[in-house]
């Protein structure tokens, strides 16, 4: 994702579902509008939960990318 | 008028097991913006008691040979304990915990026996009607 600032970094690697959804959510709500977060989940689960989440909570989605043994998902708080 | 769906939760079990998959569910729904009725009721209730949730180890009956194991399990990959799951899906979402009047009644329990998520003592009727509408479930 270049060319993207990311204003935060989560690193929610270890934990279970739904906890690395759980992180991001906590995070949206005390980020700004225009924050870009980032969260790297091992869980396989966040791979259609936080996509799902995002798309309920109408924030967006910038992307996702593979990482090391896990995946790292981009939002952007946009309300 | 609310206009969000309803997700509630019959919770009659008391085991760790089941008790994890409740909390889980409940913050699955909550994050999705459901609002989330539990009505605790008999074992369901006793595991609401204050501070037994910390020494409450039972465990389904059915996987009793997986309760040993599967608590070990847990406790290596530091899975948070489920009244914490419930009180994060309770500050993520709108989550509302009941207790069973007749539940109260019958084992001579008193709101302030319960732990401080359980916000109201409601009767059956009273919970098929918050049900109404929306997807409930029994566990």
């Amino acid at each position: 994702m270049e060319g993207i600032t990311i204003t935060r970094e989560i690193d929610a690697l270890g934990s279970f579902c739904p906890g690395p959804l759980m992180e991001l959510i906590r995070s949206v709500k005390l980020a700004q509008v225009g924050d870009v977060i980032a969260v790297l989940s091992g869980d396989q689960g966040s791979m259609k939960d936080i996509p799902a989440w995002v798309n309920k909570a109408q924030q967006e989605f910038v992307g996702m990318e593979p990482a090391a043994s896990a995946t790292r998902f981009i939002i952007r708080k946009i309300r | 008028m609310d206009t969000n769906e309803k997700f509630s939760i019959v919770l009659f079990s008391g085991t760790v097991d089941k008790l994890m998959a409740a909390a889980t569910m409940t913050t699955g729904a909550a994050a999705m913006g459901k609002d989330v009725t539990i009505f605790l009721t008999f074992w369901g209730l006793l595991a609401f008691r204050k501070d037994d949730w910390k020494s409450n180890h039972r465990f389904s009956k059915d996987f009793e040979d997986y309760a040993g194991p599967a608590m070990e399990m847990m406790a290596a990959k530091n899975v948070p304990p489920w009244m914490t799951t419930l009180e994060s899906a309770m500050e993520l979402g709108n989550v509302t915990i009941k207790a069973c009047s007749q539940t109260m009644e019958l084992f001579n329990i008193k709101a302030s026996d319960l732990e401080p998520v359980v916000s109201e003592i409601s009767g059956v009727a009273t919970f098929v009607e918050d049900c109404e509408g929306g997807t409930t479930l029994f566990i």
